[in-house]
């Protein structure tokens, strides 16, 4: 099978992700209509919007997810560095090593908390010695700000955890696979204030590695964590611009409504 | 913006008080008690029926089948004469193996018997050991060749007939001691035991009335027949009707007068009694004076006034052994040579003819060989069926078929995958008729939709998170499938095998089908050698006429309910264990 593929084309330097004119069916229901939007690099981008407005539907389409559902239909162009990832000749499944993904429920694996951060880079062969992949794990653990919580006990399962530390952990694994983009799935509506402090600044720690978006459905964690901000409604992208000023002065009148509150 | 706008409400009716302390609440509460105090009762009820069927049927089994755990044998020492076992002294095995054990025991138990001369009584006492014994002494002399010219003690085995007297079945023994001094006088081959008054007037009453039940009951055997007698039924019937009327004329005839004596034959309960250390079976007895003939020597000088007379119950035509054969077990009995022990040949022993030699460890070997064939055929396949129907198959109309012949498959009769095994396996394959293999594949069918049914819930009830997290973390949807969901499937898959294994075990019509129904003998060392199973020798054994076989066929179902109870057990014990994980 011939995997080689056209030479990317940049054609905006300094953004990861540009999707255009993005539509999703869900069968016959539509689920976004015409949504392109770019993503810059190293940076976080929150998806604001009220329940079922697509922001979810959205994010599974950045690493193909949406295939699971046979009956989501893509059409629309998404590149990551250039390359679109509906190429047929694109392994999907190392796409997914690439645009990592975190959870609305935390979901280790019901196995050791080691096998569970050691089981991305072990099966995509990144290490290839005992010693190297213990680092790997070690450093994860470390950048998801666990190891200190856990370094005593790297054998016990990972569902023993509280959630906040499962949830870290869940990080700890998406980015022992040394992915390029951190998908998150409102991470921390499970979690209590306290995690999810410790889980908002991991966020910003971890921005500085990786492009990083974030589904939210609190717009006060959007205004935290995020530089640019998306706000979904019924399906569509109505706005997209710097954090600061989506929320203290939106364009869009729906923007305004969501923001201060009149309907979500 | 528009304003969205919501009309005022319309004047809604009154919203109804209702009364929840008024006596029709309290009546309509009552009734709801009483409905579902009598819904507990029924469940209750049920319960205890079920519960009473269970305990009745496991009470039955196992009073009917302990007997098979236990064995009579006869202790004695017999002298291993090298002369007779290894002339040569070369201790060579074919020539231990070759020497006349049967002689050898048979001198040492006739010893204890030196006044049996007559042929067929010879023979009679030699019936009473099992068939066996000499192979048993063989075993031991081939064990152990420094036993012989040394006296061992050996535990020789009973016949079925005696063991089962020792268990009870047989004939109830009467005892009635009596301390008047008798004088004895012979005539002939018969000798008199006189009385100084007439002690023997009870036995006589008890003689009498035994024979007035027995004239009674041929009376009313005779009317039965006369009601479905009619012109030239039959000359057997003509000839029953005969016999039965001239017994009852005898019998009749005599128990009229209380004083005159009886004489006893077989169609009456033995009677007999033991004086001065012997025994005399009685011909005939009078209110002072009994007669009969000596079937155990009487020691002359013994004591004349300390006799007793001891009935058999069971008259000797409804009996399997004779006066005499019981008369030398309760000599046996008597002298401490008889010792019941635990029957271990049940279970190393294969099938026999001989039903205190018979046991079960063909067809327990049989089995597992039988279920290791299923457990190996069908679990990879069965599992492999449902991972790949669950996870891998398109969602088309063909799996659709296939779902639905699997499921139908589950309740196809088992008896109808044994005519399958008969056409495929044996006429058009050619594979070994009776052997464990063919037993195997045959069980293997019956028991994969069950598998794959199971293995299919529980993979469907591994949460798909777990799969999400995998493939978001990169894996591919295989590595997802056997990295993570089946691991975690695992437990009900076991669960399901177990419960399919156990089902196999108990699986008859099928293997009947495919020729596991002979008398196997050798206990089977391969997967391509006759065999039988544990239901089949049920089956078998029940069938046989011995009395000995009933309590083994017991004996078997108790061990094959015990295999059956372990196996679900475990499944249970595996489910709770690993419930849940995630």
């Amino acid at each position: 099978m011939d995997i080689s593929m056209e030479q990317p084309v940049d054609p905006l330097p300094g953004y990861k992700v540009i999707a255009s004119h993005v539509n999703v069916r869900y069968g016959e229901k539509p689920a976004l209509k015409d949504v392109s939007v770019n993503i810059p690099e190293k940076s976080v981008m929150a998806f604001i919007g009220p329940s079922g407005c697509g922001k979810s539907t959205f994010l599974r389409c950045l690493n193909r997810m949406n295939d699971t559902i046979p009956i989501c239909k893509v059409e629309g162009e998404i590149t990551i560095d250039g390359r679109s990832i509906y190429d047929p000749k694109l392994d999907v499944v190392l796409l997914r090593a690439r645009v990592g993904m975190v959870f609305q429920k935390p979901n280790p694996f019901p196995k050791s908390i080691y096998e569970n951060v050691a089981y991305g880079p072990r099966l995509h062969g990144h290490a290839r010695t005992k010693a190297e992949l213990d680092e790997i794990v070690i450093a994860s653990l470390k950048r998801a700000s666990l190891f200190e919580e856990v370094k005593d006990r790297l054998n016990d399962t990972g569902t023993s955890l509280s959630g906040g530390q499962q949830q870290r952990l869940c990080i700890a694994r998406a980015i022992a696979v040394s992915p390029e983009v951190i998908l998150m799935d409102e991470p921390c509506s499970a979690l209590d204030p306290i995690a999810t402090a410790k889980i908002e600044e991991l966020i910003d720690e971890l921005r500085a590695n990786f492009t990083i978006v974030i589904v939210t459905h609190s717009m006060q964690q959007a205004a935290r964590v995020s530089q640019r901000t998306a706000f979904f409604h019924l399906g569509t992208l109505v706005e997209e611009g710097e954090t600061k000023q989506m929320f203290t002065n939106p364009k869009e009148t729906k923007t305004q409504d969501y923001i201060t509150g009149r309907f979500g | 913006m528009t304003e969205v706008t919501i009309s005022p409400p319309q004047t809604l009716p009154v919203a109804r008080r209702i009364d929840y302390f008024s006596e029709e609440a309290t009546a309509r509460v009552k009734s709801r008690y009483k409905a579902e105090a009598r819904f507990r009762l029924m469940g209750a009820m049920a319960v205890g029926v079920a519960a009473f069927f269970v305990l009745f049927l496991m009470g039955d089994i196992i009073r009917k089948g302990l007997p098979a755990f236990t064995e009579h044998v006869i202790t004695l020492t017999i002298p291993l004469d090298a002369a007779v076992i290894d002339p040569q002294g070369t201790r060579d095995v074919a020539t231990l193996r070759a020497a006349d054990y049967t002689a050898i025991t048979r001198e040492a138990f006739r010893a204890l018997f030196p006044h049996v001369k007559d042929r067929r009584e010879r023979r009679a006492l030699d019936g009473l050991l099992s068939t066996g014994v000499p192979d048993d002494v063989r075993d031991a002399v081939l064990n152990d060749p420094s036993l012989i010219g040394r006296p061992y003690s050996a535990r020789l085995l009973l016949s079925d007939d005696a063991d089962l007297y020792f268990k009870g079945v047989g004939t109830k023994l009467l005892r009635a001691s009596g301390t008047a001094p008798l004088q004895t006088s012979e005539t002939g081959g018969d000798v008199t035991l006189s009385a100084p008054s007439p002690v023997f007037a009870p036995l006589l009453a008890e003689i009498k009335a035994n024979a007035t039940r027995l004239a009674t009951a041929s009376e009313r055997e005779l009317a039965k027949l006369q009601l479905s007698a009619g012109s030239g039924v039959s000359a057997a019937l003509d000839a029953k009707r005969a016999e039965l009327t001239t017994r009852i004329e005898t019998l009749r005839k005599n128990v009229a007068d209380a004083q005159a004596p009886e004489r006893l034959d077989t169609s009456l309960a033995s009677r007999l009694i033991a004086f001065q250390g012997g025994i005399i079976k009685l011909d005939e007895v009078a209110p002072a004076r009994v007669t009969g003939k000596v079937i155990l020597p009487l020691i002359p000088g013994k004591a004349i006034n300390d006799w007793q007379i001891i009935t058999y119950d069971t008259p000797e035509t409804n009996r399997r052994l004779s006066d005499l054969e019981i008369t030398w077990l309760e000599h046996l009995k008597a002298q401490g040579l008889v010792q019941s022990g635990f029957a271990t040949r049940f279970f190393t022993n294969g099938d026999s003819r001989e039903p205190e030699l018979a046991g079960i460890r063909g067809a327990l070997v049989g089995s597992a060989l039988t279920l290791l064939v299923t457990l190996l055929l069908c679990l990879p396949i069965g599992v492999g069926a449902a991972v790949y129907l669950e996870e891998f198959a398109p969602k088309n109309r063909l799996t659709d078929i296939l779902e639905v012949n699997i499921n139908n498959l589950a309740a196809v009769p088992s008896i109808v995958f044994g005519l399958l095994g008969l056409a495929m396996f044996l006429n058009f394959f050619g594979l070994p008729r009776s052997a464990p293999l063919v037993g195997g594949l045959v069980l293997a069918l019956l028991v994969l939709p069950t598998i794959i049914i199971a293995s299919r819930a529980a993979l469907k009830a591994v949460p798909p998170s777990i799969k999400e997290a995998a493939l978001g973390v990169g894996a591919s949807h295989q590595q997802a499938i056997f990295h993570h969901v089946l691991p975690l499937a695992m437990p009900g898959i076991m669960t399901g095998t177990i419960i399919g294994m156990a089902h196999a075990l108990g699986e008859t019509a099928p293997l009947l089908m495919i020729g596991m129904v002979a008398f196997i003998v050798e206990v089977p060392k391969g997967v391509v050698d006759a065999a039988t199973v544990l239901p089949v020798q049920i089956y078998l054994w029940s069938d046989l006429p011995e009395l000995a076989f009933q309590s083994k066929t017991a004996a078997t179902i108790m061990v094959l309910l015990a295999f059956l109870i372990v196996m679900n057990g475990a499944a249970i014990l595996l489910r709770r264990r690993f419930e849940r994980r995630w």
